[in-house]
């Protein structure tokens, strides 16, 4: 008896298979997406896509149009009650969030798993979601677009000497402590290499490094760049941060006055705009 | 067999100060010239090359010496603290966070790195001018903690209510990092860590200003301290203003235990685990405890660092790492010993 049960419950999922085979694919588009994270909102929009987004995470300030969307949280504290109220056909979560995905899963809203790692993983990104949402063709040529930029990039720098770069994200305001520099891994690194630069923790395995000042010392960098954004870095205290680097006076970069301060939300957010960052780092490190 | 008679307290004393001295001096002699890449010390001394040529004396002036010094001050004073305080609060489990102050100085740091806070007094960071004035915050409410023992209050109150402040204190803490954004909570993270990278010694001249008055305010405590252990009764009985001294030697404590933390973050268990081990070999008695454990808290300091700025090289660990791995099973190994 319990036999036939079996049998039969598989031939039901086998016609139901059979009888209902593309239905994931001819399910409608999503049309209310919330996007957890600044870089998949900005893709959203390269793509054309930016009409369907109805909420961003707390941390999204561009493209302006951001700005008057419904705020959920961010990627610690999610505002799961406000998500769910909002009635989202995907959201966009970053690959940690594995609270809001279960939440999510249980309410039955899909989602699409986001993480950033290298710069091809951008533009990977940009064609993933783009294919998601349904909007492929549309994402390829944004994504081809970046990548025509970023090559235009590479192909400016091509040939000439690539200083040894040091790419700080972070440091004690007013002192060289606590300094947090991007190592060997990352889409900030991938970007530091294709802008004609030598970065001096190449041979770290990490995405970021906090470094002593004798560590600074010995990688003898020639090129200093630190990137500042959000509000970390006003404009009369520009001066004055670059010359607390003047305490370590053998660094090549100190002596020729190399140190480079970028203030910009597109360091940092690995999205479309990161075609701007590669011309910033190209641009300090061999002229415009 | 005849036992030897014990030595008279002054010979006890210059023992104790040659042993632990030297050890002292020994680690912060060694400490410079050990690192994740060899400094020549040749090169170093060597006028001939020009400063801005010479990578080795930048190393070592630069990037070693302000540092193991930096130990040196915030090992000593955490584990005076941590003395005065055992003695003080009659509690073994006492350390320089029990009252506040540690997490005072947390908050100031914490809320100069979430609000981006542009105030830069002597040449010290905002980070390191936020933590100390937070510190000083903390030791107000520390003083009027000391005079509400003046209206009566038993030593308990002193400790329940530092228990009290601290909890407070930490739970401000948690709202400040709950306002900061990512980059931000990590800095914030990361300075909880401890740090004795200090760069130059501009940091450290300004920490001797509030050390220099705790120093004096310790100079006065060893014979009060050995009383009030035994009882507050008993220190009034043999003369002891107990009231103003308990003040002397809160606010002494709370003032090292601001310097330290505003130079270098709360770095954890120095301020435990120094004193009882120092009181393990030269008893308990505080005119000796008291300089044993400022060398031997700076030894233990410098040491803790060189494995922190090694181990893994060319990156290192933060220092409350390697004094929280070494000092919690030391601590536990104390604990269960005495049992």
């Amino acid at each position: 008896m319990s036999r036939r049960i079996v049998v039969a419950a598989v031939l039901l999922v086998v016609s139901c298979a059979v009888a209902f085979p593309a239905r994931a694919q001819t399910a409608p588009p999503p049309r209310r997406i919330v996007s957890m994270i600044p870089a998949t909102t900005e893709m959203l929009f390269a793509m054309g896509a930016g009409d369907r987004v109805v909420g961003v995470s707390n941390y999204d300030h561009y493209p302006p149009e951001v700005e008057r969307l419904t705020r959920v949280g961010g990627l610690a504290d999610p505002n799961v009650e406000r998500l769910l109220a909002m009635k989202p056909d995907l959201v966009v979560v970053y690959a940690s969030q594995q609270e809001l995905k279960a939440q999510l899963t249980r309410a039955g809203i899909p989602f699409y798993d986001y993480v950033h790692r290298g710069l091809p993983d951008i533009t990977g990104t940009m064609r993933s979601l783009g294919t998601r949402i349904g909007e492929a063709a549309a994402a390829d040529a944004a994504a081809r677009r970046v990548e025509a930029q970023l090559e235009a990039v590479r192909a400016r720098v091509a040939g000439r000497p690539t200083p040894r770069t040091l790419l700080v994200f972070g440091r004690e305001a007013g002192t060289l402590r606590q300094i947090n520099a991007s190592a060997g891994v990352g889409f900030l690194h991938d970007l530091l290499v294709l802008a004609g630069g030598t970065d001096v923790l190449a041979d770290i395995g990490r995405q970021s490094a906090m470094l002593s000042t004798e560590m600074v010392l010995l990688r003898a960098p020639d090129a200093i760049i630190e990137l500042h954004y959000g509000q970390s870095l006003a404009a009369e205290n520009v001066e004055r941060e670059r010359r607390v680097w003047d305490a370590l006076g053998s660094v090549p970069a100190v002596r020729s006055r190399r140190i480079y301060l970028l203030t910009g939300d597109e360091f940092v957010i690995p999205g479309p705009r990161i075609v701007r960052a590669a011309e910033q780092f190209a641009d300090v490190l061999h002229g415009r | 067999m005849p036992t030897r008679p014990p030595a008279p307290p002054r010979t006890r004393l210059l023992r104790t100060l040659l042993g632990f001295g030297a050890v002292a001096a020994a680690a912060i002699v060694v400490a410079p010239l050990v690192g994740s890449t060899p400094v020549s010390l040749a090169r170093v001394f060597d006028r001939a090359i020009p400063w801005a040529d010479n990578i080795d004396a930048q190393i070592f002036f630069i990037a070693r010496l302000p540092r193991v010094l930096a130990a040196a001050l915030v090992g000593a004073s955490l584990a005076l603290a941590g003395v005065v305080f055992q003695a003080l609060l009659k509690n073994p489990l006492a350390s320089p966070d029990t009252l506040g102050v540690s997490a005072g100085a947390s908050l100031g740091a914490m809320a100069a790195i979430t609000f981006d806070l542009d105030v830069s007094v002597l040449g010290l960071s905002p980070v390191a001018v936020a933590s100390f004035v937070g510190s000083l915050g903390a030791l107000g409410i520390v003083y009027a903690l000391s005079t509400a023992r003046r209206r009566g209050a038993p030593t308990m109150v002193l400790l329940l209510g530092g228990v009290a402040v601290q909890a407070l204190l930490s739970a401000v803490i948690a709202f400040v990092q709950y306002l900061a954004d990512f980059t931000q909570t990590y800095r914030n993270v990361r300075w909880v860590m401890g740090s004795l990278d200090v760069v130059s010694y501009a940091p450290i001249v300004a920490a001797l200003a509030p050390l220099t008055l705790s120093l004096a305010g310790f100079a006065l405590l060893p014979r009060v301290l050995d009383l009030l252990s035994v009882s507050s009764d008993s220190a009034s009985a043999r003369g002891v203003d107990v009231i103003r001294m308990e003040r002397i030697a809160l606010i002494s404590a709370s003032l090292a235990t601001g310097a330290a933390v505003s130079l270098a973050g709360p770095v954890s268990f120095i301020g435990i685990i120094v004193p009882h081990l120092v009181r393990l070999i030269v008893g308990a008695g505080h005119r000796l405890v008291l300089p044993a454990s400022a060398l031997f808290g700076a030894a233990f300091l410098i040491g803790c660092d060189l494995i922190a700025r090694t181990i893994v090289a060319p990156l290192e660990l933060p220092v409350g790492i390697v004094t929280a791995i070494i000092g919690g099973p030391v601590f536990l190994w104390l604990l269960f010993r005495r049992r």
